[in-house]
């Protein structure tokens, strides 16, 4: 195990590398000058040389690349815009600030979201899917077969206002969605952030109902598990101790997947409900062509998808013995 | 033996590297899958390889066919040296060397029709036979007994038994003087099963091409092939002909092997029984001196220490070779006798 | 051979098995009846699709209930399954019967340790502790041949030799001390010689244990070395019924003595071709009508008229023995004689 994470590990940083190098120069392919934004409106050359100092863009590219990677260890001096100290992933052209304070200020709240669908769509999607199965052809099975074809098409953003419209604005069943920090308070968060746990993960959903069901039908008909009801274990038992023990595997695999990607932010939900999580952080720095902060973001998502693929792989093992990790 | 084999093996050897070690990845051992072997198959010869799993025939047949590349040794065909033959020296020797599979189900591409699947290796290798090549797959379909208006059906239209002589086909497409068959009859039913023996006897005895039949049947072996080759982790124990072999067993596995053998008779005097114990030994590290001296009643200290060479051991008739210090003979008495027990000897 | 004087353990009468597929309607097993008794072992051949698994995946009650229909009775002890309830059946599977499949891996579970796997099924019908259903894993290792099952108990399916997967396999059918055993082409995916220390080991136990067996394989070989008696399945019927020694040395269904001359064996003529039933068996969705075997049939056309593709054949039976042919006697005696001469031995 511990050999298996230090492979991984220095395996990630290097795939890490390479992202954060590729976005680097995808970035200066974009025909806009970062510099040009700062300097505001009465711009003059001496002041746009004195920027791009300042901002460190005024070396060529990989040299730039450098003073970036050297940041992240040592820190980094702005001048006029101030320090940023290491860890320095790089200061926001835009927001005047270093890159990782702003992702850490938003980052509680797209956890919180990510983590509250998660708990949702697996609770939900497993639970249908295991219905569906233990009923195969059955009516159970149909409409949870039904249902997730049709979550699976829905969209977020049409979902999301239908609901804001109907659940909190006629009906005001729920509340509006907002952000409190759970520290403040538990109970405005969990109100605050119901509905958009419950729209996020009507997509999931959908995918873990299939996703589960095609598995566990799969290991209803395998050997081992004739075995065991031959063996007198009742249908129950081996439908827990067997079949889903062997369903777990991709089900867990395409969580951990699921899971990295929110953690980079969901997008779209956040602009649906006006949520100032890191989704909406990445679509701004993009709009803004803030290249620090785009850079801060892409690595987020890409190191939190790499890490929980690392996390998978474990579980895995753990999962089945017959899978050794070296 | 004739004095130019159409295949001449020697000291054919295919280990399979494992990797392993930290934190660089690095060859730890090797599967020594096959071991030096030593054999020879004449025109119109069909030399049969048995042995149980895991003792390398499979990955000898795949070595002959070039599928896979020898660690060490000589394959030479037709006096030719294709030990490390690349893709152009072999292409026209492909033709020659042709493969049937065990699994009739896999080994044929669903999405083709039988016409397509037969006429393939005459696209892939340019041959143009006269008349055309569909007239040619219509006399193949003819020869392994399809019905020639049957071109244009698809693999899952046909029996298992069936889809077995369609391979048959393939393989004969080109014209080969070798075809290595790997296990070809053992996923068939057993009323089946004697329909493809005969079928490749016909072709053997017929079209003159000489077959490495690879079978742990030891009956079916027997049945079809006039030299037989017995291994036992990597090694061949035994090579001899058939009525030698099986009528005058010399090496103790091969009697151990064919005393195992169930027979669909009801004795009224009881058979040769000798029962080994325990496995294989892991051909990652196989026995010192005779592999098999592990589940062997006669070994001896000799055996762990000096490897016996395949020889032709007193009593033996020539061209029948055994790798025994301590040959079997004729007169054993025919009682249960158990081999000892390796996990004790350990 | 089965004696009159004992009382059938289990029992088979006129047991159907039919199954809908989106195909239409597979008559899997199709008027079978047989008894077996105590301390016996009854041999059952068939190729693939004659019937031969689902019988015993019916016995044990694994069929799938929503897509089958079944008529008949199975008496197990006096007991009729059919009709039990689930909680009935679960209380009798791996206590009373227990049964023992052809791929030990894909069948034991990849996720549970040897010692687990034979342990719960001691707990589930004894009740004891785990530690008690431990020791017991443990001899019972000892007595299927598994060295040093202390150590070895601890392992995963995936850590044993196929050999020791099927012997591992054994110990938890017999943990419970089963009467009868039904083991399902138990050898067939094993070398011959780990296959003959399976076959050494089950007659062992079973002149231990005095459990009956029924022992399904297509191999007439292992029927000689293992079976009292044989029952030989065609298209989810059976076509003949007899001892092992009646059944091999002197085959009385056509089907029979095809299988016995499409085999080579060790001493027979090499030369010549085998001698192979054509054709291929029958698919249960649409089987032949009349004697299912008549269109691959060699004497299809000794008999008068068209009864065999038209009638069924009855298995009529004296004392045990017996065929569903609609050949005469006289005709079997006639046509039937040249087996002893073209048989290879």
């Amino acid at each position: 195990m511990f050999r298996f994470l230090v492979r991984r590990l220095l395996g990630a940083l290097v795939i890490l590398l390479i992202i954060s190098a590729v976005t680097f120069w995808l970035f200066y392919a974009i025909p806009r000058d970062p510099a040009m934004m700062s300097c505001g409106k009465n711009c003059t050359p001496d002041m746009l040389k004195q920027v791009r100092h300042n901002l460190g863009i005024d070396h060529p590219i990989p040299v730039q690349y450098w003073y970036w990677l050297k940041g992240i260890f040592v820190g980094r001096s702005y001048g006029d815009f101030g320090d940023c100290s290491a860890p320095c992933l790089g200061y926001s052209f835009a927001n005047r600030e270093p890159v990782l304070g702003t992702i850490l200020d938003r980052l509680p709240l797209t956890l919180s979201l990510a983590f509250g669908a998660a708990v949702v769509f697996l609770i939900f999607g497993v639970g249908a899917g295991m219905i569906a199965a233990l009923k195969q052809g059955k009516w159970q099975d149909k409409v949870a077969s039904s249902a997730s074809l049709l979550g699976s098409s829905l969209q977020i953003y049409f979902v999301g206002y239908i609901a804001m419209y109907f659940l909190v604005f006629k009906m005001g069943i729920l509340d509006n969605p907002s952000y409190t920090p759970i520290t403040e308070s538990p109970a405005d968060w969990f109100s605050g952030l119901l509905l958009p746990w419950l729209v996020l993960a009507i997509i999931f959903t959908a995918n873990y109902t299939r996703m589960s069901r095609s598995q566990l039908v799969e290991q209803l008909s395998e050997d081992y598990v004739r075995t065991a009801r031959a063996k007198g274990l009742s249908r129950s038992n081996v439908f827990l101790r067997f079949a889903w023990r062997g369903a777990m595997g991709p089900i867990v695999t395409i969580f951990g997947v699921d899971l990295g990607t929110l953690i980079g932010g969901a997008i779209i939900t956040e602009s649906v409900f006006s949520l100032q999580g890191v989704g909406r952080l990445a679509l701004d720095a993009v709009n803004k062509s803030d290249l620090p902060m785009v850079l801060g973001v892409t690595l987020l998502s890409a190191g939190a998808i790499v890490v929980f693929n690392i996390v998978v792989d474990a579980v895995y093992a753990l999962i089945d013995p017959r899978i050794r990790l070296a | 033996m004739s004095n130019n084999p159409l295949l001449d093996v020697s000291g054919l050897t295919k280990h399979f590297p494992i990797k392993g070690g930290f934190p660089i990845r690095r060859t730890v051992g090797a599967v020594q899958a096959v071991d030096g072997l030593d054999f020879q198959v004449a025109e119109g010869e069909s030399l049969g390889l048995v042995g149980e799993s895991g003792c390398g025939k499979s990955t000898t047949g795949r070595l002959i066919t070039r599928l896979l590349e020898p660690t060490g040794g000589k394959i030479t065909y037709r006096g030719q040296d294709i030990t490390h033959a690349g893709r152009k020296q072999l292409a026209p020797i492909r033709s020659e060397i042709q493969m049937i599979f065990q699994d009739p189900y896999a080994s044929l591409n669903p999405r083709q029709t039988v016409g397509k699947i037969i006429s393939g290796p005459m696209e892939i290798n340019d041959v143009n036979p006269a008349g055309g090549r569909e007239k040619r797959v219509r006399e193949l379909l003819e020869i392994v007994g399809l019905n020639p208006e049957h071109y244009n059906r698809f693999p899952h239209e046909f029996s298992g038994g069936q889809r077995q002589r369609i391979g048959v086909a393939r393989a004969l497409a080109l014209e080969p003087k070798l075809i290595v068959a790997d296990e070809p009859v053992s996923a068939l039913d057993v009323s089946i099963q004697a329909q493809v023996v005969n079928l490749l006897q016909k072709v053997q005895q017929e079209l003159g091409i000489a077959f490495v039949f690879i079978a742990h049947d030891l009956a079916i072996v027997r049945h079809f092939s006039q030299r037989v080759a017995v291994m036992y982790l990597g090694k061949i124990v035994e090579i001899a002909d058939r009525e030698d072999l099986y009528g005058n067993p010399r090496h103790p596995y091969t009697r151990a092997l064919l005393s195992a053998v169930p027979e669909a008779t009801v004795d009224e005097e009881p058979r040769e029984r000798i029962r080994l114990v325990g496995d294989v030994p892991s051909p990652i590290n196989p026995p010192s001196g005779c592999r098999f001296r592990t589940r062997c009643w006669k070994a001896t200290e000799k055996c762990a220490t000096e490897a016996p060479p395949l020889v032709q051991v007193d009593g033996n008739k020539p061209g029948h070779l055994t790798a025994c210090h301590y040959p079997e003979t004729t007169e054993t008495i025919p009682a249960p006798r158990l081999s000892k027990d390796p996990e004790a000897a350990a | 051979m089965t004696s009159t004087d004992q009382q059938p353990f289990l029992s088979i009468k006129d047991l159907k098995v039919h199954f809908s597929t989106e195909d239409g309607i597979v008559k899997a097993v199709d008027g079978l009846s047989f008894d077996l008794v105590k301390g016996q072992t009854l041999g059952i051949v068939g190729e693939s699709g004659s019937g031969k698994s689902v019988t015993n995946l019916t016995i044990l009650g694994l069929h799938d209930r929503d897509r089958t229909a079944i008529e008949g009775e199975i008496l197990l002890d006096g007991k009729e399954l059919l009709s039990a309830s689930e909680k009935e059946l679960e209380r009798l599977r791996g206590n009373k019967m227990s049964m023992i499949f052809q791929d030990a891996l894909a069948s034991l579970s990849p996720y549970h340790t040897i010692g687990t796997q034979i342990g719960e099924t001691y707990r589930k019908h004894t009740g004891c502790s785990k530690s008690e259903a431990r020791k017991r894993a443990i001899e019972m290792l000892r007595r299927v041949g598994i060295p040093q099952p202390d150590m070895r108990v601890d392992d995963y399916p995936h850590q044993f030799s196929g050999g020791m997967r099927q012997r591992a396999m054994i110990a938890m059918a017999l943990v419970c001390d089963p009467e009868l055993l039904i083991a399902d082409e138990p050898t067939t995916a094993l070398d011959v010689t780990v296959q003959a220390q399976i076959m050494d080991l089950l007659k062992d136990l079973q002149q231990e244990f005095g459990t009956a067996i029924i022992f399904i394989t297509h191999d007439l070989g292992v029927i000689a070395d293992i079976a009292d008696d044989v029952l030989v399945m065609y298209g989810g019927r059976c076509v003949e019924r007899g001892t092992k020694k009646e059944v091999l040395s002197d085959p009385q269904h056509p089907y029979t003595l095809g299988l016995l001359n499409s085999m080579p064996s060790l001493h027979g003529a090499v030369d010549v071709p085998l001698t192979p039933i054509p054709g291929s068996p029958p698919s249960l969705l649409n089987p032949p009508s009349g004697c299912r075997f008549h269109p691959r049939c060699a004497f299809a056309d000794k008999v008068v008229g068209d009864r065999c593709s038209t009638e069924r054949p009855l298995l009529e039976l004296v004392e045990d023995r017996g065929s569903a042919c609609h050949l005469t006697d006289a005709q079997k005696q006639e046509l039937f004689a040249d087996f002893a001469a073209t048989r290879h031995n």
